[in-house]
């Protein structure tokens, strides 16, 4: 089966690709890129004209829940959310119930992804064994079964002792370390950013130092042992800074952040609405502008969704009791596409934070329409608005601060190995 | 009248104009004449349904709301938490629409966790008013206060009020900033530093670590009640040391005005925040903050109840 896509505006940073192009799939593969017209006939045409094509994204940092809390998501609801938000590829964090640190549920998230043949999943391996912060995981056997990183995500290796060993050890694998930095002892009953608007609200805060002093401790900890460190949902301006520094003196260093923490800040709190109660949480206008500085000059490689659907009953309750996350994969490109707009990145560059820098740092060959490589591409009308409405998610988790807002650039046609969805 | 509450609840003073603040006070001196009568019920809300759904134990509060809400001659129901079906596992939110389809006309809700009241608010009918949500706020406290600051000030403006104490986790300094900044009194916090949140100053609020500095002068001295398990939080090292740094003396309060009064939203811990001679000494107006909140909690339900009818 041979597909052609025709008079789409390609933009492909892995290969410096910008502007009109046809391109062929064959047998779920790119077969090539020609000049606008000059494509061969195929069985299948795909008339893109006025839309860009791309390469499709890679989100790193997904919650898919499935083992155990299937209320909230399921490997279905959650790959067919994500090929409905543009990613072609998810990595769902090992949080699940039990934790996805051994084999037996990382092949079980890789089968039943591929049963389904929605977005391919890439799991990302506990760190320690139950998340409980004390033993390593087997990373051998669970990089053979399929895992493309390791994180304790949800929580942090708070002993400095074990995220050391974590980055020595992995090494061996060249696989990265995904940290969630959150001191939790200066995080404990902390609810929402501390500061001005927490003082007025009454909630307990969460400091931005609990993130800065463990973003500090790995940067050290990654000099130390030159193990491979990325960042998880950057939100804070100190952290950019650090960050920003360590990459200057050439540690293996990589971030991501998310699009609510450029997108929204701590004033939107101001009703208690538990949809914006997210961890790490939503800051001050100074770090969105310090988080927009970051994903510009470089600092940030990646944006990541963060997607952490959750059940009606988890989130419609007390503030303080109600569960931390955004269900982001619906969302997440048209947000991003908002930084254009502003001038803060170039299609191009947003593109590669959303596609070939997070597929590079996992080291998957995904992220690329370089001909040979699996035909996962997706094709958006960047001119087109439309009002979010979380009751047409794909999702389960309609736990979305964007519902009703009105935002431009909508995805018209997911591809995933050959395999075209069309979206209306 | 043409001020009326805006809202159909009464959820913090934030919310409030000065102009409804007003309108509240006004309208508890009125009922607490009715209170010095001998009969001191009226008629104004009979046949109408308040119910106090208290999930923190408190006694003063709800029994204040109770006997405001019998005073205007409505029906009471109490629903406190170790009574309630909540232990049971009940949500929040079932719990609040069994309570409405009793047919509650007035839901007076404290809740531990700041924001409750809000949350049902929006999925209630009936008027929702806080008695106190986690640190956030305390409304009718805040009003009670202004209310007796001003029978013995003859005014809010202007004046010096110094609050000391806990203002971390105090849903009633809250208030009572809002309260008082609102109506043009110029407030001082004084605690220790691991009490104090950040950015209050925004508040348009001046802040103490010296209780000698911050008393000095002062028309209202309004000490707050500590709570014992900020010790055990690493917030202060012992009862004894606060009492030291910030406990309300004689001789401290020799630094106020020789007018100044003395009040405690209570209940206190006599010996930790506030000295005996000085709770109990001329200066003080603790137990008329009492009698003033019945007032106040008269004022809030029928105002709110009038709005209702009217609109």
């Amino acid at each position: 089966m041979s597909i052609l896509i025709r008079n789409g505006y390609v933009i492909d940073p892995s290969q410096q690709i910008k502007g009109h192009r046809d391109i062929l799939i064959k047998d779920r593969r790119i077969e090539g890129i020609y000049p606008r017209g000059k494509g061969p006939k195929a069985r299948m045409t795909i008339d893109a004209s006025k839309c860009v094509v791309v390469p499709g994204f890679v989100d790193m940092h997904t919650h898919l829940r499935e083992p155990g809390y299937e209320y909230k998501e399921t490997i279905e609801t959650g790959t067919k959310a994500a090929l409905r938000g543009g990613f072609t590829s998810v990595c769902p964090m090992p949080n699940t119930d039990p934790v996805n640190d051994d084999i037996s549920v990382t092949e079980y998230m890789i089968r039943e992804a591929s049963r389904l043949g929605y977005a391919s999943v890439y799991p990302v391996g506990a760190i320690t064994k139950g998340q409980r912060g004390e033993e390593l995981t087997e990373m051998e056997m669970l990089k053979e079964a399929g895992c493309v990183a390791f994180s304790d995500d949800g929580r942090p290796v708070m002993n400095s002792l074990i995220m050391r060993r974590a980055l020595e050890y992995s090494k061996i694998f060249d696989l990265p370390i995904i940290s969630h930095c959150e001191d939790i002892n200066l995080s404990q009953g902390g609810v929402m950013n501390e500061g001005y608007v927490s003082t007025i609200l009454g909630l307990r805060g969460i400091p931005k130092v609990s993130e800065e002093i463990m973003v500090a401790r790995d940067i050290a900890l990654c000099k130390l042992t030159g193990g491979r460190l990325h960042i998880a949902h950057v939100s804070t301006e100190d952290s950019v800074r650090l960050i920003r520094e360590a990459k200057r003196m050439g540690l293996n260093i990589t971030a991501e952040t998310c699009p609510h923490y450029f997108t929204l800040t701590d004033e939107s709190l101001m009703n208690y609405d538990t949809n914006l109660k997210v961890n790490p949480p939503l800051r001050t206008s100074r770090d969105v502008e310090a988080i927009k500085e970051g994903l510009a000059d470089g600092t940030i490689d990646v944006i990541a969704t963060d997607h952490a659907p959750h059940h009606y009953d988890d989130k419609n309750r007390e503030f303080d009791t109600a569960a931390f996350g955004i269900s982001g994969l619906e969302t997440a490109f048209a947000l991003s596409l908002r930084l254009v707009d502003e001038g803060v990145l170039d299609m191009n560059g947003l593109v590669s934070k959303m596609s070939i820098n997070p597929a590079r740092i996992l080291g998957i060959q995904k992220g690329t329409l370089k001909p040979g490589a699996q035909a996962d591409i997706i094709i958006f009308d960047p001119e087109r608005e439309f009002t979010v409405d979380v009751e047409r998610f794909y999702s389960k988790g309609k736990n979305s601060p964007f519902n009703g807002w009105q935002l431009r650039g909508v995805i018209v046609k997911s591809i995933v190995s050959g395999e075209v969805y069309e979206w209306e | 009248m043409s001020v009326m509450l805006r809202s159909k609840d009464l959820l913090g003073i934030r919310d409030l104009t000065p102009e409804e603040i007003k309108l509240i006070i006004d309208t508890a001196s009125g009922f607490k004449d009715v209170l010095k009568r001998d009969i001191k019920k009226v008629p104004a809300l009979r046949g109408k349904t308040v119910v106090n759904l208290f999930f923190e134990p408190s006694t003063r509060t709800r029994t204040s709301f109770e006997l405001a809400a019998k005073r205007l001659s409505t029906d009471v129901i109490n629903f406190s938490v170790p009574a309630s079906s909540v232990v049971k596992g009940e949500t929040l939110k079932d719990t609040a629409l069994t309570i409405e389809a009793l047919g509650a006309d007035f839901v007076v809700v404290r809740h531990s966790s700041a924001g409750v009241p809000h949350f049902l608010s929006r999925i209630l009918r009936a008027s929702v008013i806080n008695a106190g949500d986690g640190a956030n706020e305390h409304p009718t406290q805040a009003l009670l206060d202004l209310f007796t600051i001003r029978a013995h000030k003859k005014r809010i403006k202007g004046l010096i009020v110094v609050i000391i104490g806990d203002i971390a986790h105090s849903r009633v300094a809250r208030s009572n900033i809002y309260a008082l900044t609102k109506m043009g009194a110029k407030v001082r916090l004084v605690a220790p530093s691991t009490l104090i949140p950040l950015e209050v100053e925004r508040l348009g609020v001046e802040v103490y670590n010296s209780v000698e500095d911050g008393i000095r002068g002062a028309d209202v001295v309004m000490t707050l009640r500590l709570q014992l398990e900020r010790q055990v939080k690493g917030f202060l090292p012992s009862p004894e040391e606060y009492f030291n740094l910030y406990g309300l003396t004689t001789e401290r309060l020799r630094l106020a005005k020789k007018d100044a009064i003395v009040m405690h939203p209570g209940p206190m811990n006599r010996g930790v925040e506030i000295e005996t001679e000085v709770a109990d000494g001329p200066q003080s107006v603790i137990l008329e903050q009492v009698t003033n909140g019945l007032a106040i909690r008269m004022a809030v339900l029928y105002l709110l109840s009038r709005r209702r009818r009217t609109r």
